[in-house]
């Protein structure tokens, strides 16, 4: 208890004296975080659309591959792209290992399949309802795939916030690509393993509590500006 | 202002329609069909729940392909080219999930002609315009498929499919959607409407067909079907009784 009670009292603390480090800490793993889910967002939409509006041999086992690659195990991502960033691997050459870059892939190959997958999900429940009316129309299969994502904009910024949870709370991989070197690669998940394995529970708990609030704060502003635009717009 | 009349020499009359046939779930659907359709004015397409009517204007518009017999638009087959030049409202109306306006406009988008102008009118013969910026599914079921009608009308079709536009719509909606209806048909738009509704059809008809277990049993103007129907299932049709 005494713990809990000290890591609130830092966690305050931290925040009120806008600590250089934190905010550092802080600034990276947003940068990296939203970088990773504005790949996944350029790959996995029209990825999940097509798999939703598209019908070709295969498209099944493609469906259950991306949806099983939802599961995919972070350090077996960050063990992966470590081997194709290192000198010896294919992609050595860019020199990412150790970098942002690094985590910023990682992330990405990470929460593209969660992206697609669910945007699979909903384009295809929506392409059900208006394939009939789009048939009618002749509405052509690029106009179709974007109508469908437009529609769906609402509930595929869920998606992408699910995307983001999973990015911003992921450690196992970010911390083989990036190595959490201080004031380069040190992410909020990847300090609170390195205080949590100097034995600095409070301190580790209150940077858990700040990514917390930085998570539910993220949520709500994207929360608060879909319910808005819906209720002004659109039913 | 109105559209522009269709011109009857692009038109894609005649319909000739030749053993058509569709089963599903081991029933016979449309049973061995055949049906000319060369007039420009509206035909009403009646017959008893399950007659086949909703499938036969899939089957025509070419959104479910027949297992047998042909269908052809001016001798041309029935197929996407064909399926351009029509339009068709649901009996429930789908509506994107945008305004009022933008479910015209992706029409007029679609079809290369959008503007302002065109959009404010199709809006105006709807009575939609000062409801234009409102989410398309807040209306009220009757300006739904007001909507539906306009968007329809949007693509500039020279055939024009109704399936039961107006079922559970108050008098007042259904008057306006028939005003609708009748300037296209004024137009030259080619008008197939389904209808249960005897007094609409004798208000929109030009020509009727009456479809029963699938198959054509009576094909007539207007006026000899509601004076003398001919066949026994029309007559007991019209006159209330349980049609089998």
């Amino acid at each position: 208890m005494q713990d809990f009670a000290e890591a609130f009292r830092l966690a305050f603390g931290l925040v009120a004296a806008m600590d250089d480090d934190l905010v550092e800490i802080i600034g990276l793993s947003m940068r990296v975080s939203l970088t990773a889910v504005l790949i996944a967002a350029v790959v996995g939409l029209p990825l999940g659309a097509l798999l939703a509006t598209v019908r070709f041999t295969g498209r099944a086992a493609a469906v259950v591959i991306v949806n099983a690659l939802m599961g995919l195990p972070p350090v077996v991502v960050g063990l992966l792209v470590y081997m194709a960033l290192s000198n010896a691997g294919p992609l050595g050459f860019l020199q990412f290992l150790y970098t942002p870059a690094a985590m910023i892939i990682a992330q990405s190959i990470l929460i593209t399949p969660i992206v697609a997958a669910l945007t699979r999900q909903i384009i295809e429940q929506m392409n059900a309802e208006y394939a009939e009316q789009f048939a009618s129309l002749s509405v052509p299969w690029h106009t179709r795939v974007a109508a469908l994502i437009t529609d769906a904009r609402y509930a595929l910024l869920t998606v992408l916030l699910a995307g983001f949870g999973r990015a911003v709370a992921e450690v196992g991989a970010v911390i083989i690509v990036g190595g959490n070197i201080a004031h380069l690669t040190r992410v909020m998940t990847t300090a609170i393993a390195l205080e949590t394995s100097k034995g600095d529970l409070a301190l580790a708990l209150a940077l858990g509590i700040v990514l917390l609030a930085i998570a539910l704060a993220v949520n709500g502003a994207v929360m608060s500006l879909r319910a808005g635009a819906e209720s002004r717009a659109h039913a | 202002m109105l559209d522009q009349p269709v011109s009857k020499s692009k038109c894609q009359l005649p319909l000739t329609v030749t053993g058509l046939a569709f089963s599903a779930g081991g029933a016979r659907l449309i049973d061995g069909l055949d049906l000319v359709l060369t007039d420009h004015d509206t035909t009403v397409v009646m017959g008893p729940n399950g007659a086949g009517k909703s499938l036969l204007v899939r089957l025509l518009h070419g959104l479910i392909e027949p297992q047998s017999g042909s269908i052809a638009w001016n001798g041309e087959p029935c197929g996407p080219a064909t399926r351009q030049r029509q339009a068709m409202v649901f009996q429930k109306p789908v509506l994107l999930r945008r305004s009022v306006a933008a479910n015209v406009d992706f029409v007029l988008k679609l079809k290369g002609g959008s503007n302002r102008e065109r959009l404010n009118r199709l809006l105006a013969q709807a009575n939609l315009l000062d409801k234009a910026a409102q989410p398309a599914r807040a209306l009220s079921g009757g300006e739904q498929q007001r909507l539906a009608l306009a968007r329809a009308l949007a693509s500039d079709p020279e055939v024009l499919f109704l399936d039961e536009p107006t079922a559970s719509l108050d008098p007042t909606s259904t008057q306006l959607i028939e005003t609708v209806i009748a300037e296209a048909s004024a137009r030259g738009v080619k008008v197939i409407l389904v209808t249960h509704d005897a007094g609409q059809a004798r208000r929109l008809a030009n020509e009727m067909v009456f479809i029963h277990n699938g198959a054509v049993v009576e094909h007539s103007s207007a006026d000899t079907f509601f004076k003398q129907p001919a066949s026994k299932a029309a007559r007991d049709y019209l006159a209330g009784k349980l049609v089998i």
